[in-house]
């Protein structure tokens, strides 16, 4: 009887690095080809990101922000997956997704007002080809799905890339996604975030799979794991998802292994669930340093250049959440207005307890 | 007698059931090690294992049909849909499936599974945590529908809930977690489900409300009783079945209602009181049943759910025009 090679769907796969966590390239062939301006804009948009949001938490406990996930440890990730892409790309953001938004093009303090809880915080300025942050875990990589099979339809050579985390990976809604694109041949990214944690719950309860890329196979798509703490990783994977999917060969499941340094929101309390010992583990692992280092040894960046980026983000930030604050505030009749293109009676009845 | 909030009560009827009957099971997304993202289930864990009280991976229709699957086999099950908005997820589980099962099976099988979920606005949550949606699982058949207002209903009703052969969506308003205090019995007692609760006597209007807004009502009474309205608030505490018949007893009293929900005004709870009051109290009224109720847009987002969710002002609004009628 022929044995059936069960050892290739369940054996765990290594993450692909391409950056040694001292700064050497340890992975030549996956090397994006990136200029020095490139590799300095980069790093400009992790060391801004980061300070961004560090004060996003404190402004959150200030009151001054809704609703705000952190992003801290996972810029390599968002940054350099967005990177990789073209501007009329389309990205289908989960809710913590909000630096990939900002870099395709969503103004920091729309940003900011979906977090307060307004409304123009969804108004995605005309151009600008993302989806405001999607709640429900799961059903961007559906709305990914669609998207894709419109470029398709168009025969415009473009990609959708959608995102989840490890638990979202869990969700029907992204096995769905998963299968329709390997169907339709669709030119979607599914790019999992694996941070170890769906809220409380690790990994190893979250899946028996040994990794997430594995997932893939069932749909008929191709899968890998890389290193999330690395950007040149990410950017690499990317970039080559999205040429596959541009040339019409398809889906493309990416699983990058990274880490939320912060609690999985500002109501949480991460020690609880995370030893500090783990925490400090990955802080070794931190993909600012990382790129930081290559740099410095290539003579493209020095300290200097990350505080002068911090005092920038800071003023940034301090501008464009004093510009959401002035934002006209929402009212009830104009919530009601918006709810059809043209307002039903019973609807304009109802203006009039609000008035 | 302890002192209890709502969140306490909650937590010990669940404590005072799996040890009474060791086929109570507690599951869904983070429910264990640390007891749910409002540690309603905090401890309970440690105290009874990690075979009955455990997370489950990211995915509510499991979550649902596990429920199921369990209630076939005899257990309890005690699911958690982590906040309200995500049942949709979980939908056809819950409605299609767990709703039908005792009638799909000529009997043979039934599905005596609690879903709890929080929900309600005023906390400043983000969007689609906060949604009423009682008024769309109401309108299945087959499913109860339970909203407690207060730590002792909660306790009580959620034994009865557990004990119930039949599937219960029970509701949890999160603004009562931890609103108040109240004396909450220790060990067993039940609140009998589809039983509405007269929580205030008055003569002159019924305010028939249930939730949150129980509160809201009380503080309108407050207000109305010096101005000499004596009104009498009727908490539903079961959405489905409603209980009409405390309905009626107290129309015949005061002649006049109005209905209190925060859920959207169409077509949900409140609607469905007054068709039943029109079946059967039509004559005993001197003036139209008025809601008050979100206006029907998306539960807004943060910023304007103050004004959005019904006020007192807006309760006694609506009551000075019944009784002005
Ligand atoms: C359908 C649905 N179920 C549950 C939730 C509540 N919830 C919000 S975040 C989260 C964990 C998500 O974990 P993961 O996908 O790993 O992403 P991470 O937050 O770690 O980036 C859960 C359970 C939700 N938003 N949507």
């Amino acid at each position: 009887m022929t044995r059936v090679p069960y050892e290739v769907y369940t054996e765990d796969v290594e993450a692909l690095s391409v950056l040694s966590p001292d700064g050497e390239v340890i992975n030549k062939e996956m090397m994006p080809d990136l200029t020095d301006d490139q590799l300095k804009e980069i790093m400009y948009r992790m060391v801004f990101t980061r300070t961004w949001d560090d004060r996003a938490v404190n402004l959150g406990r200030q009151g001054r922000l809704g609703f705000y996930a952190p992003v801290s440890g996972q810029e390599a990730t968002m940054i350099g997956s967005e990177f990789a892409l073209q501007k009329e790309d389309f990205v289908c953001p989960g809710y913590r997704d909000i630096p990939q938004l900002v870099w395709h093009g969503l103004p920091l303090y729309q940003a900011f007002l979906y977090s307060r809880g307004h409304q123009h915080g969804g108004q995605i300025p005309e151009g600008v080809n993302v989806l405001m942050p999607q709640i429900i875990i799961g059903a961007q990589i559906l709305h990914a799905t669609g998207i894709a099979m419109g470029f398709k339809l168009k025969k415009q050579a473009n990609v959708a890339i959608t995102y989840t985390g490890d638990g979202g990976s869990s969700e029907g809604d992204f096995y769905e996604g998963l299968n329709y694109a390997g169907a339709f041949k669709l030119p979607v990214i599914f790019f999992v975030q694996n941070n170890g944690y769906a809220i409380t719950t690790p990994f190893a309860k979250q899946t028996a799979a040994k990794s997430i890329a594995h997932k893939a196979v069932a749909a008929g798509i191709p899968g890998i794991k890389i290193d999330g703490m690395d950007v040149f990783a990410v950017i690499s994977a990317v970039q080559q998802a999205a040429e596959r999917a541009r040339k019409g060969e398809g889906a493309t499941l990416i699983e990058a292994v990274t880490y939320r340094f912060r609690p999985h929101s500002l109501s949480d309390d991460a020690s609880k669930y995370r030893s500090k010992e783990e925490e400090g583990q990955w802080n070794e692992k931190d993909p600012i340093a990382r790129l930081a280092k290559y740099l410095e040894k290539k003579g493209l960046w020095t300290e200097e250049d990350t505080l002068r980026v911090r005092e920038e983000a800071k003023a940034t930030v301090n501008e464009q959440i004093k510009k959401a604050e002035q934002t006209e505030k929402m009212t009830i009749p104009g919530l009601i207005d918006s709810m059809f293109e043209v307002t039903p009676k019973h609807l304009e009845e109802q203006k009039a307890d609000f008035e | 007698m302890a002192q209890m909030n709502m969140k306490e009560a909650i937590r010990d009827a669940m404590r005072v059931e799996l040890t009474r009957d060791p086929n109570v099971l507690i599951f869904g997304e983070d429910v264990g090690n640390v007891g749910g993202v409002f540690r309603v289930t905090e401890g309970l864990q440690k105290e009874f294992g990690e075979e009955r009280i455990f997370d489950t991976p990211l995915a509510e229709s499991a979550i649902g049909g596990l429920a199921f699957g369990l209630g076939v086999q005899g257990f309890r099950p005690i699911a958690e849909i982590q906040f309200v908005g995500f049942i949709f997820e979980a939908l056809d589980q819950i409605v299609i499936q767990a709703a039908r099962l005792r009638w799909r099976s000529g009997g043979r099988y039934n599905a005596p599974v609690v879903f709890r979920t929080p929900f309600g606005g005023g906390v400043k949550a983000a969007e689609l945590h906060t949604d009423s949606l009682e008024g769309l699982i109401a309108q299945s058949p087959g499913i109860k529908v339970v909203i407690p207002s207060n730590p002792y209903d909660a306790k009580g009703l959620l034994i009865a809930s557990i004990r119930d052969n039949d599937p219960v969506f029970f509701m949890e308003h999160l603004n009562l977690y931890h609103a108040f205090r109240a004396e909450v019995p220790e060990g067993e007692y039940t609140v009998e489900l589809g039983k509405a609760n007269v929580v205030r006597e008055g003569t002159d209007v019924s305010i028939i409300t249930y939730g949150l807004m129980v509160h809201t009502a009380t503080k309108a009474a407050d207000q109305l009783e010096k101005d000499g309205i004596k009104a009498e608030i009727i908490d539903l505490r079961t959405v489905s079945p409603i209980d009409i018949d405390t309905i009626v007893a107290s129309i015949k009293k005061t002649n006049r209602a109005i209905v209190v929900q925060e859920a959207q005004k169409s077509s949900g709870v409140a609607a469905e009181v007054i068709a039943q009051i029109n079946e059967k109290a039509l004559l005993h009224l001197e003036a139209p049943v008025l809601r008050v109720a979100g206006p029907d847009t998306i539960f807004p987002f943060a910023q304007i759910e103050d004004s959005w969710i019904p006020t007192p002002a807006r309760v006694i609004a609506a009551v000075k025009k019944v009784m002005e009628f």
